[in-house]
């Protein structure tokens, strides 16, 4: 067995202390009727030489974001990671901890915890952050949940221009406490406050994407104000690097704010693991889901970090636990706390400026090409379009111009039949974006 | 351990005073450990013998408290909720939890005394 | 240690994109943006020495023993984050079409197959981020087979008292009624108390098997006589899997779903608490109430993602998984083939009994059976008494000696509980040392209960004040503070 340390003479030497002569002894109280009674019908074992070869080849039957120029986005966008972070996340000191049960030995991890949560409340304007969630989708959910507890209320108000992802996991959550979701319409591309107010009646909370997923800019004052007015919360969902440059959910009135965390030094790993991540006013400490790193100081008056408000969570509340999360995402907040801490406050802003800087030159471009931007309103760093062209045939046209995208947006909303999203981070270049103009304009024509 | 002789017990470690004082015994305080959160109910809320009007909390633990007698919740102790901590200084005193006005005095005299309180302990824990 | 908002000093900082001055006031509306945003500035070298810094500060199963009972801390071998990282899984966008990510959906087709062979199911979904999700998925869908049926009066969910915390907190996310169920004398389900609560009413039974005291309930298929009998299903929680890899499958138990959990049987790397990856299973009953998607092999050979799915709960998190885990544990899977997997039941068995035979007779044994992958002790039952000593005190003791204590305090059904789990891939002269170590520290609890009580001594910090980090807040820092 390749990973096992012994010898035949030492499992000889052991079951002899144990007292059995075979370790098919240990096992005697399995009964008979309820044992495989043959090998498992699996390939051979392999050595580490051929292991990497059979991933490696698998690998390569995948087109990548490395070797192509990617214009996708919708959720997990391709962005530059500084080397720092692969370096650090190789450190097995944070890879093969478990969770920080014994505070004295899990100082890193705590500490580590400690200023994730210090900077994603920064980023999000909220007065406190918990350890991380599973991702943006599950944290739109667990936004949901707290704002039932909180409310008593089971109607739960989302806007349809919040990640069609992000609707699906809210209903499947949503069932298990027979909530009711109730989306509002979308309106040039938009949730519209008036809509809004009228649908909040009632409502445990507002869900609102900004900019949403079809890159527009919302009013999130306004739908704010509609949801307060209605007495729900305001779940405010943020791409982490937008909050660089655009009005955080704290200071516009946000009740909670959560969103995805993958675009903070995570590769896109075809769609996981990412980071959840959640901000949330003071008055709801006792009802985030998950775990919750505070300050404290040892006997001797040395600071130090502990696993915190713990009485929330499933292990001492069992039934009446807030949530059944366990683990956080540890190591892609890590990721995330040294991406910020890399960066700081101008590459944050630089790394969002640059993305919609780009979008905007797209678009400029692509002026009487045929593709039409589908919505007016102010966009970010994604462009929703008409396209005069079946998105998967352009698809298939692209990738040989070694393009990835766009995305098809009729897949995720049958009303936007023939409408498509690119998507620009601060890794695409003007070159880069004028390649894939001159594609588009082709194909126009 | 303290038991005062003058209140009346509950099995589940809870004590009643004669003007309608509530709170956590002795034992159940040093059970609980560090005492860091309470939350306890609005007053005017009208309780059932044995209803659960609250939620006492240690770093590890979360315990229900249960009315010893039924009762109309005249007073809560707001000092608990800054200041958890005097349930474990002082549980029969400053660390009293609610107050219930009309009490039924049959209900209050069905409850344990000192010494029965105090052998409920033994036998049980 | 200095934060990192400690070591900020405005001003500093190194670039890692083109630096070009951009005003954004051209592209949006000025009320939209933001004025201050006060984050940490640090130059690189800074950034690295406080992660280095941070990460000695921490113990993983590369630093020493990691007996940590019910997380199966095993050691995670090296090959699988070097293929995770390989840039056609790493650098894959999930929307991506089909064509064009063959490579990924063949391996999430091969590993949903090898799943299915171990566990003995009929079908498996990938989706679930962690164990925890993996429960409520199997849950949900348990919820939705019954309702689907018109059984809407199964409203409960018995569960046994020496189980997990996430067992009952999911049960009550997915909206059951939870039932308790004590353990007999053995450590197994007490049956008469299990007849008693099953009824109409019941819509599952969870069981971990082996339980929680590292036990194999003997009596696991008359438990599932009981709660099919009553139109109930069984749920298992593949927290032990370990124990019995190619040995037992719970599809052949009786189990009607179960979830597994990656970061425990095959290898991923626990990252300081996620991501895990907690893929489900289920018979053919429940096939159709898989979370969506799942990956399909086409008539061509070619592999994809299947949203037809009738009665589907729905989707869990975005897109398929956590994709990066899935490869770790495929690497694993193909490294060790089908014999590979029950060796690893078999050392690790071998492990646990070699253990507590070595630990025999110091330490209360609440149990008298042969114990599986991990096994419940605890301290003599009069240590507490003459010293004052407890199993946390113990716990803390062993962090002196640079090795993870075990999991303490649970089960809840044994006082005072220590539970060990030190994995197949641990030495016997690590195991020989543990044990020395830990009848040292009994020994010493006698002779000097003090060193034992205020433990730990040699850590960068001693035991931290809980009590304050509740009643005095400090869940952040802000710049300049």
């Amino acid at each position: 067995m390749r990973f096992s340390p012994h010898t035949a003479e030492d499992r000889a030497a052991m079951l002899k202390v144990i007292g059995a002569e075979r370790v098919d002894d240990l096992f005697a109280d399995i009964p008979r009727s309820v044992r495989l009674n043959r090998p498992l019908n699996l390939p051979a074992g392999l050595p580490e030489m051929e292991v990497r070869r059979l991933l490696t080849s698998l690998a390569q039957r995948n087109a990548d974001g490395d070797q192509m120029v990617s214009f996708l986005g919708g959720g997990a966008y391709d962005r530059y990671i500084p080397s720092v972070i692969g370096e650090m996340l190789r450190r097995s000191e944070f890879y093969t901890s478990y969770t920080p049960y014994q505070a004295e030995i899990s100082q890193g991890t705590l500490q580590v915890i400690f200023e994730f949560q210090s900077l994603i409340a920064i980023l999000t304007g909220m007065d406190l952050a918990q350890a991380s969630l599973y991702d943006g989708a599950t944290a739109v959910a667990e936004g949901a949940m707290l704002a039932y507890g909180h409310t008593g209320r089971r109607r739960v108000v989302v806007a349809r221009s919040v990640d069609p992802q992000y609707r699906a996991v809210l209903r499947t959550y949503a069932e298990g406490h027979d909530l009711e979701v109730v989306e509002a319409p979308l309106r040039d591309g938009r949730a519209d406050p008036d809509e809004v107010r009228r649908l909040a009646e009632n409502a445990a909370c507002v869900i609102v994407q900004h900019p949403n997923f079809l890159g527009l800019l919302e009013e999130p004052e306004a739908l704010c104000e509609a949801a307060h007015a209605a007495g729900a919360l305001y779940i405010a969902v943020q791409d982490p690097i937008s909050l660089a440059v655009l009005r955080p959910p704290g200071e516009y009135g946000a009740d909670v704010a959560v969103g995805e965390g993958q675009p903070l030094g995570i590769p896109v790993s075809f769609g996981g693991p990412y980071l959840g991540y959640m901000g949330v006013k003071q008055d709801y400490l006792r009802r985030i889901p998950g775990r919750i790193v505070g300050e404290t100081t040892d006997h001797d008056g040395r600071k130090g970090y502990v696993l915190t408000f713990q009485t929330r969570e499933q292990h001492i509340r069992r039934e009446r636990a807030t949530s059944n999360i366990c683990t956080n995402q540890g190591l892609m907040a890590l990721a995330a706390t040294i991406y910020v801490s890399l960066m700081g406050p101008r590459g944050m802003r630089q790394a969002a400026a640059l993305s919609i800087e780009g979008a905007h030159q797209l678009a400029d471009a692509l002026e009487g090409s045929g593709f039409r931007r589908a919505f007016a309103g102010p966009f970010g760093s994604e462009l929703a379009l008409r396209s005069p062209v079946d998105a998967n045939a352009l698809g298939a046209t692209l990738r040989r111009s070694g393009i990835l995208g766009p995305l098809d947006l009729a897949r995720l909303y049958p009303e936007l039949e023939g409408h498509i999203l690119l998507s620009v981070t601060e890794r695409r270049t003007p070159e880069e974006i004028d390649r894939l103009v001159k594609a588009l304009r082709e194909v126009a024509a | 351990m303290n038991t005062p002789q003058d209140l009346r017990y509950t099995e589940d470690h809870e004590w009643l005073r004669k003007d309608g004082q509530v709170g956590v015994t002795d034992f159940a305080q040093d059970q609980l450990g560090d005492v860091v959160f309470v939350e306890l109910p609005e007053v005017g809320r009208q309780l059932k013998k044995g209803e659960a009007f609250g939620v006492v909390e240690s770093v590890k633990s979360v315990s229900d408290l249960f009315a010893p007698v039924a009762g109309k919740v005249a007073k809560v102790n707001q000092e608990l909720v800054d200041h958890p901590e005097l349930i474990n200084q002082d549980p029969y005193g400053s660390g009293w939890l609610i107050a219930l006005e009309g009490v039924d005095a049959d209900d209050a005299a069905g409850l344990l005394d000192a010494a029965a309180y105090l052998s409920q302990q033994e036998g049980g824990h | 240690m200095n934060t990192i908002f400690d070591e900020h000093e405005a001003g500093r900082g190194t670039s890692y994109l083109p630096e070009r001055e951009i005003d954004l006031a051209r592209y949006l509306p000025r009320s939209a943006l933001r004025a201050e945003l006060a984050l940490p500035e640090l130059a690189e070298i800074q950034v690295v020495r406080h992660f280095t810094g941070l990460s000695r500060r921490n113990h993983g199963v590369d630093s020493g023993f990691y007996p940590l009972g019910s997380c199966t801390m095993k050691y995670n071998p090296k090959i699988n984050e070097d293929t995770a990282r390989l840039p056609g899984f790493a650098s894959a966008h999930p929307y991506q079409s089909e064509e064009t990510v063959q490579g990924a959906l063949q391996l999430m087709w091969e590993l949903q197959q090898d799943l299915q062979e171990i566990t003995g199911m009929d079908a498996v979904s990938l989706q679930p981020a962690a164990g925890a999700q993996g429960e409520f998925t199997g849950i949900l869908m348990i919820r939705a087979y019954h309702r689907l049926r018109g059984d809407e009066g199964r409203t409960q969910v018995i569960i046994p008292d020496s189980a997990h915390g996430t067992n009952p907190a999911t049960a009550a996310m997915a909206g059951f009624e939870v039932v308790h169920v004590p353990s007999d004398e053995r450590g197994g389900v007490d049956l008469d108390a299990l007849h008693a609560v099953v009824s109409e009413k019941t819509a599952a039974l969870m069981l971990t098997n082996p339980n929680t005291l590292g036990l194999f309930d003997e009596r696991i298929q008359e438990i599932a006589q009981v709660v099919h009998g009553a139109g109930g299903l069984l749920y298992y929680d593949g927290a032990n899997l370990n124990a019995v890899l190619g040995r037992s499958r719970p599809g052949d138990m009786g189990f009607d779903v179960v979830h597994l959990n990656l970061h425990k049987t095959f290898s991923t790397p626990h990252g300081g608490g996620g991501p895990g990856s907690g893929p489900v299973g289920v018979k053919a009953a429940l096939k159709d109430f898989l979370p969506m998607p799942t990956v399909t092999q086409r008539a061509d050979g070619s592999y994809g993602l299947d949203y037809e799915i009738p009665h589907s709960i729905g989707q869990m998190r975005s897109f398929y998984g956590n994709f990066g885990m899935l490869v770790r544990a495929y690497t694993y899977i193909r490294s060790l083939g089908g014999e590979g997997l029950l060796g690893v039941a078999d050392d690790a068995v071998l492990n646990a009994n070699y253990l507590l035979a070595r630990l025999r007779g110091s330490f209360y044994e609440p149990y008298d059976r042969t114990p599986k992958h991990e096994f419940v002790i605890a301290p003599p039952r009069d240590l507490k008494k003459e010293t004052g000593v407890r199993t946390l005190d113990i716990a803390k003791r062993l962090l002196d000696f640079s090795v993870h204590p075990p999991t303490v305090y649970f089960p809840l059904i044994v006082d005072e509980a220590m539970m060990l789990e030190p994995t197949e891939t641990e030495t016997r002269e690590t195991l020989d040392a543990f044990a020395d170590i830990l009848l040292g520290i009994l020994k010493e609890a006698q002779e000097d209960p003090e060193v034992v009580k205020t433990a730990p001594h040699d850590t960068v910090v001693g035991r931290l004040d809980e009590a304050k980090a509740v009643r005095a807040p400090r869940l952040r820092e802000t710049l300049g503070a």
